[in-house]
């Protein structure tokens, strides 16, 4: 525990990484996601057909692969996220979002829509045929069909896989640790490395937090199926 | 409104054969006849929930448009009553009614919502404004889904059995309604099974057997001395009980 301790100030410096990176990833997963989904359950051939083969394509694709692709691959054909640096100063040390962290969290976010793309079809797919009949009898186009009538209650559908989702990114992110990002994944890594004989304690410590932060989203999860369920 | 050698096919079945129909302002039709006999097709036609094959549907002159916004203002103009209900499950019966008026008519929400009283009032759920549909009878969801669409001021209505997954003695409390709209001039195209609404409100009845018109006149001429044998048999058949 006194290692935990002694060393509170980097692992809070490393799961402000694993936060900011599933933040960033988590709220880009779900812009992304819904657009996909949209896409997919919409009218257009061409558009439908795009969503498909983008959630082929990225959900069948490992992760790490995803990942070091923009992380590796992208920079040779001068897909680069040069532009971002931005520096946060904490008391315990700076948070550097830079060009790396980036590529990380737009690899997360592409690789995260393509199950929030799926959760929420899944949901549209539960919303009645007649809700979104009765939506375009009114003479609400597409988009207000969506947005005014099948998403909310898609979403309410959806509350359950959508948290499945959102807490698998919240983990995928220690797969940026070994792209580059300084998160809790190789802050444990290099704790063990230094302190071998406290292996146990270091990974029992660490897959704690972890349970904790998770636990976090679930109580939110559990907290908005409820307030939804009222009405 | 008027529709011209419309056609429709589901595979190999032919769902609208060669439909010719006019229908003037003001005027309400009923269209009766046996199950699978394309009306409620025929109905979801003329707003375009269903598309055709062939021929041509035209309100006020103009032709219906295929996709788009075009589309949507032409389903605007539009008033559609569904079998069952269809009331959005996740609003409250007020902003059911007020979310066309404000999304599409561009009204602000203060008179979307005094017209949507208004509109409560006159189908008798006035006091329910502030519930969820699910908490409302079938009748009366479907009195509000007959006050969402009136508060669009169509230019038709149409009714596609409207009172067929309703309790018996919910069925006058909607079809009161429907008689009290026809008496106010509204334009409505029916679907039903409700010969006794025929009566009362029908100008004309539209008898429709296998996808096509097979005879059409007014409902005293219709219900008492039918000219073909299909009406006849049908007739028969309902009106014995």
């Amino acid at each position: 525990m006194e290692l935990f301790w002694e060393h509170r100030e980097a692992i809070a410096l490393a799961f402000a990484y694993t936060v900011l990176l599933f933040l960033f990833a988590g709220i880009g997963s779900m812009v992304l996601g819904t657009v996909l989904a949209a896409m997919r359950v919409g009218p257009i051939p061409v558009l439908r057909w795009a969503g498909t083969l983008y959630v082929h394509l990225v959900r069948n694709t490992p992760l790490v692969i995803v990942i070091i692709f923009f992380r590796i691959a992208a920079p040779k054909i001068d897909l680069k996220f040069n532009f971002v640096d931005v520096v946060i100063p904490t008391g315990v040390g700076d948070v550097r979002l830079n060009n790396i962290f980036t590529a990380c969290v737009v690899g997360l976010t592409i690789y995260t829509a393509a199950f929030v793309c799926e959760a929420l079809r899944s949901g549209v797919n539960a919303v009645p045929l007649g809700q979104a009949e009765a939506a375009r009898a009114i003479g609400l186009p597409f988009s207000g069909v969506m947005t005014q009538v099948v998403l909310p209650q898609a979403f309410r559908a959806t509350i359950p896989p959508l948290a499945n989702v959102q807490i698998a990114l919240l983990k995928n992110t220690t797969v940026a640790g070994a792209l580059g990002v300084a998160e809790a994944f190789v802050r444990m890594r290099l704790l063990i490395k230094n302190n071998p004989a406290e292996l146990w304690t270091l990974f029992i410590g660490f897959a704690l937090i972890f349970v904790i932060l998770v636990e976090v989203l679930s109580f939110i999860s559990h907290r908005l199926e409820r307030r939804v369920r009222v009405s | 409104m008027c529709l011209t050698g419309v056609q429709k096919h589901y595979g190999s079945l032919h769902v609208l054969r060669d439909i010719d129909l006019e229908v003037d302002r003001g005027e309400v039709i009923v269209v009766i006849g046996p199950s699978g006999a394309g009306k409620s097709t025929l109905c979801r036609a003329i707003n375009r929930l269903e598309t055709i094959d062939e021929g041509e549907i035209a309100i006020d002159g103009q032709p219906l448009p295929q996709e788009g916004k075009a589309l949507a203002r032409l389903r605007a103009d539009v008033g559609m009553v569904f079998q069952s209900f269809n009331l959005f499950a996740h609003k409250t019966i007020l902003e059911n009614v007020t979310l066309g008026p404000i999304k599409v008519r561009k009204k602000s929400k203060a008179d979307a919502e005094k017209r949507a009283r208004e509109l409560l009032d006159r189908v008798g759920v006035g006091h329910q404004a502030d519930k969820y549909p699910a908490q409302l009878s079938g009748g009366q969801q479907q009195r509000v889904a007959i006050a969402r669409a009136l508060a669009m001021e169509p230019k038709v209505m149409l009714f596609d059995e409207p009172t067929s997954a309703l309790d018996p003695e919910m069925i006058k409390e909607v079809l009161d309604v429907m008689v009290d709209l026809a008496e106010r001039g509204m334009t409505m195209i029916v679907v039903t099974h409700e010969m006794g609404f025929a009566r009362t409100a029908a100008n004309r009845v539209v008898f429709m057997a296998d996808g096509a018109i097979v005879e059409q006149a007014d409902p005293e001429t219709f219900f008492t001395n039918p000219e073909s044998d299909r009406a006849k048999d049908f007739l028969s058949k309902i009106l014995k009980h």
